[in-house]
């Protein structure tokens, strides 16, 4: 008798966890989101892209963030440093050799609270085939319902790593870029 | 400066060794300048002049075209109808070949709306601002330079058949000589 309550009573919970780890949609439909870089010229200035196209999705209860997991798959052909040139040499074999691996993902492995509103989110970076794990450092902003019916739930997170370490063979891929995705998600209906 | 019957005028020979020069050069320094590691001196330097040169080659191409429109050819009396037809059909697709890959190449200097300088002394503004046609122009670029390239050649080859197995006046009528290229019984 007490066994199957207890049964009951777990089945019950986890149903309800993983109710309140709603799954949300990121809003690049709306550009409410973006993934951006920047990277040392020399040791002169930051060059800045982004990657105008990608999608993703998370999971997110506001009362278990550890719960969550998120979710990116970026398209390589789209990035963008607002020079043509510079943007098919990044494209081609010397970095993302994009015609063989026109796809980079990250996918969330653990989520730990650091504060409030904070916590490193640790997953698995995946550039030309190779995988790496990578901490982002990511803020809650906020969330709810916005004028037209929908809930929504926004991050800000940032990383760094080496591009080298993926495999980009040139040069200029050695040192630091640093990574922030700006992500607003609206919960699947 | 006009051709005659036995061979081609002073504006089309000109015109046809500048450019053919001009473009084994640009393609030798289009696939030498992508290989250009960035701490090389010369990674703006052969870009530049890269542009710089297709510009001007495709005004000249413009030019020639106008010129191929005005001028006689020579009549290569000897040469097959086929041949003749098949030779017409080489000379005029340069054209065509030729300024879809220059277009591209214009396409992926000017997509995100940058204007080319010619050699400093002018630029040639863009007029598509299409940020990631660069891609496609590219790879249009790439594969033309190369198509380009095998049927010119083919072109040299067939033109230096004509002057050794053959022994006729094809060759030399764009090399200047005054001889006719009849030939003689």
């Amino acid at each position: 008798m007490f066994k199957r309550l207890a049964l009951a009573t777990a089945l019950t919970l986890s149903m309800s966890v993983s109710a309140l780890a709603a799954s949300y949609t990121i809003d690049t439909k709306g550009a409410h989101a973006s993934i951006n870089f920047r990277k040392l010229h020399f040791n002169f200035s930051f060059l800045t892209g982004r990657f105008d196209t990608f999608s993703g999705k998370f999971d997110f209860d506001p009362e278990n963030p550890e719960a969550g997991s998120v979710s990116l798959e970026i398209d390589t052909n789209s990035l963008n440093t607002n020079h043509a040139e510079r943007d098919n040499h990044l494209r081609s074999e010397d970095f993302f050799e994009v015609s063989a691996h026109p796809k980079a993902t990250f996918v969330s492995t653990s989520i730990k609270k650091t504060g409030e509103k904070t916590a490193i989110i640790t997953g698995d970076l995946t550039i030309r085939n190779i995988t790496k794990s990578i901490d982002l450092d990511a803020t809650y902003i906020g969330g709810g319902e916005d004028p037209w019916g929908n809930t929504r739930q926004g991050f800000s997170a940032t990383t760094s790593f080496s591009p080298a370490d993926f495999g980009m063979p040139h040069g200029a891929a050695k040192g630091t870029v640093e990574l922030s995705v700006e992500a607003e998600g609206i919960l699947d209906k | 400066m006009f051709s005659t019957n036995a061979s081609y005028g002073i504006v089309a020979r000109v015109l046809h060794w500048g450019m053919a020069l001009a473009i084994i050069a640009m393609f030798a320094l289009g696939l030498w300048m992508r290989e250009l590691d960035y701490y090389s001196p010369y990674y703006f330097i052969g870009p530049n002049i890269h542009k710089s040169v297709g510009i001007i080659l495709f005004v000249l191409l413009l030019l020639r075209l106008v010129w191929r429109l005005i001028d006689k050819q020579p009549s290569h009396e000897g040469v097959s109808s086929l041949q003749k037809r098949l030779s017409h059909f080489v000379h005029w697709i340069f054209y065509p070949l030729l300024s879809g890959l220059m277009i591209a190449g214009y396409f992926i200097s000017t997509a995100d709306g940058r204007a080319i300088s010619v050699f400093g002394l002018f630029d040639v503004p863009a007029v598509i601002n299409k940020k990631g046609m660069e891609a496609t122009a590219g790879l249009i670029h790439y594969y033309m330079a190369f198509l380009i390239i095998i049927i010119a050649a083919l072109h040299a080859g067939v033109a230096l058949y004509h002057h050794f197995i053959v022994k006729d006046g094809v060759l030399t009528s764009m090399l200047g000589s005054k001889r006719s290229n009849k030939i003689e019984t």
